[in-house]
């Protein structure tokens, strides 16, 4: 590995100003399970590496009136061993424990996540799922940009020179809500997804029928998607098949993958509409308080 | 810039200082500056898990920490399993029952497998080959493996229960 600096800020103004004073040769080091890989095989030559996992702001896990906050240096492990994050925000415990295998989830974060924009990236669909916000921090103060608008294209996002994440927010979940992230891939652990597709749902009081919904969709265009028009037509339906297909239908019209050594465009496509349907049933039943019978990594 | 620095960790019980440079990784740390070679060097990028360690409890990859990240940190590492010449439950199941080949995996899988009996005395086949996920065996040897691993179980469990 070539030679580098490494700081630990302890406050996010330090971590700003060092990201600022190196424009563009740093790099923020939260669980490291990529940046050391691309540091490794020389994708990223940084001069300075900036551990931000010092940073108390990156390792907040709590509940409050605003909803949930998780420090973007919070690693999945922690996530996932979260009694709110387990049983409200259903989809990002999925995402979490999928990421990698066990000695990954120890150290990479959903912030790590977010930054590095992959577009199969596993817990992205689930925060856009579930409304996440991403809470930013530069020399120019604070602003929010929500976690479908972060990633703009593979490996690219909308941080600017010393700009650093700080958290992602999830709005408080309302009653008869439930949420799940599946994706398909060959194995029933540590691989990419093939796709991934994370969905919220809430129900009416009923359980009958759909308030409202959210669909996300990953590894099938250059950034993980909010499939808008799919998750907009659930709303006030009945909860049945035919609906589940046009959600479906919509959800695959907005897929536009590439072929690789994964899979094909087609089949992309096609495995789009399938796990858009399962993810929304499963959230659906969760909602209603049922037991999928979801084995994770199944 | 890029300095030397000296970090401060506690391996296997003992406190132990060691210089190193940001760039070196914590597996490069651990077997050549400190000749703790018993933590093996598969891959290198996070996909094999033969460089497993405990890190404040929980399994790491060392060759995605860098050592200097390390400071402060309580390691364990497969040195501090056995117990003098006395092996543990897990390392007599896996002698026992044949669940190596090459061997250059299993530091790690030992490592692995300590953690995942800490946090689930009791874990079921699906559980194991789930926990165990990341950790590739290229001699192919998993069925004895998840063997070896629920007869350390049930040895440690039989052993607590008297």
């Amino acid at each position: 590995m070539h030679a580098f600096d490494y700081q630990a800020p302890t406050t996010v103004a330090e971590a700003i100003q060092l990201l600022a004073k190196h424009n563009g040769t740093a790099r923020p080091l939260a669980g490291g399970t990529d940046l050391i890989d691309q540091m490794r095989v020389g994708r990223f030559a940084p001069e300075v590496v900036i551990d931000v996992k010092k940073l108390k702001e990156l390792n907040v896990l709590s509940v409050d009136a605003d909803g949930l906050h998780v420090g973007a240096a919070v690693p999945c492990y922690r996530i996932y061993s979260d009694e709110t994050v387990n049983s409200q925000y259903t989809a990002l415990a999925d995402s979490c424990h999928i990421i990698g295998g066990i000695q990954i989830q120890s150290r990479a974060s959903i912030g790590g996540n977010l930054c590095n924009s992959g577009p199969a990236a596993d817990s992205t669909p689930s925060m856009i799922a579930l409304g996440g916000v991403c809470v930013i921090t530069g020399p120019d103060g604070t602003r929010e940009v929500p976690v479908e608008s972060f990633c703009t294209g593979p490996g690219k996002n909308v941080l600017k020179p010393g700009e650093l994440l700080v958290e992602v927010r999830f709005p408080t979940r309302p009653a008869n809500s439930g949420s799940h992230y599946r994706r398909m891939i060959p194995r029933n652990e540590m691989d990419i997804a093939v796709v991934g597709v994370g969905a919220s749902v809430v129900l009416d009081a009923s359980g009958q029928k759909f308030a409202s919904a959210r669909i996300a969709l990953g590894a099938v265009a250059p950034t993980p998607l909010f499939a808008q028009a799919a998750s907009a037509l659930l709303a006030g339906q009945p909860v049945n098949d035919e609906t589940l297909d046009k959600a479906a239908t919509a959800a695959r019209e907005i897929a536009s993958p590439i072929t690789d050594m994964r899979g094909t465009r087609e089949y992309r496509i096609h495995v789009t509409g399938v796990l858009v349907k399962r993810v929304l049933q499963a959230a659906v039943a969760r909602a209603r308080g049922e037991d999928i019978g979801y084995c994770r990594g199944h | 810039m890029s300095g030397k620095r000296v970090v401060t960790l506690t391996i296997n019980g003992d406190q132990t200082e060691v210089l190193c440079e940001p760039r070196q990784t914590l597996l490069e740390v651990l077997r050549n500056n400190l000749d703790f070679t018993g933590t093996k060097e598969g891959c290198s990028n996070g996909n094999c898990g033969a460089c497993t360690v405990l890190m404040d409890g929980r399994p790491v990859v060392s060759c995605l920490v860098l050592a200097v990240e390390a400071e402060g940190a309580e390691l364990r590492t497969i040195e501090g399993v056995a117990c003098g010449s006395h092996l543990d439950e897990v390392q007599s199941a896996f002698l026992e029952g044949a669940a190596l080949q090459c061997g250059i995996c299993t530091p790690g899988f030992i490592v692995q497998t300590e953690a995942l009996l800490a946090e689930n005395p009791n874990p079921s086949e699906d559980d194991i080959r789930f926990y165990l996920a990341g950790n590739l065996c290229r001699c192919t040897g998993y069925d004895k493996i998840v063997r070896a691993v629920q007869a350390a179980a049930e040895k440690r469990q039989v052993a607590r229960s008297v």
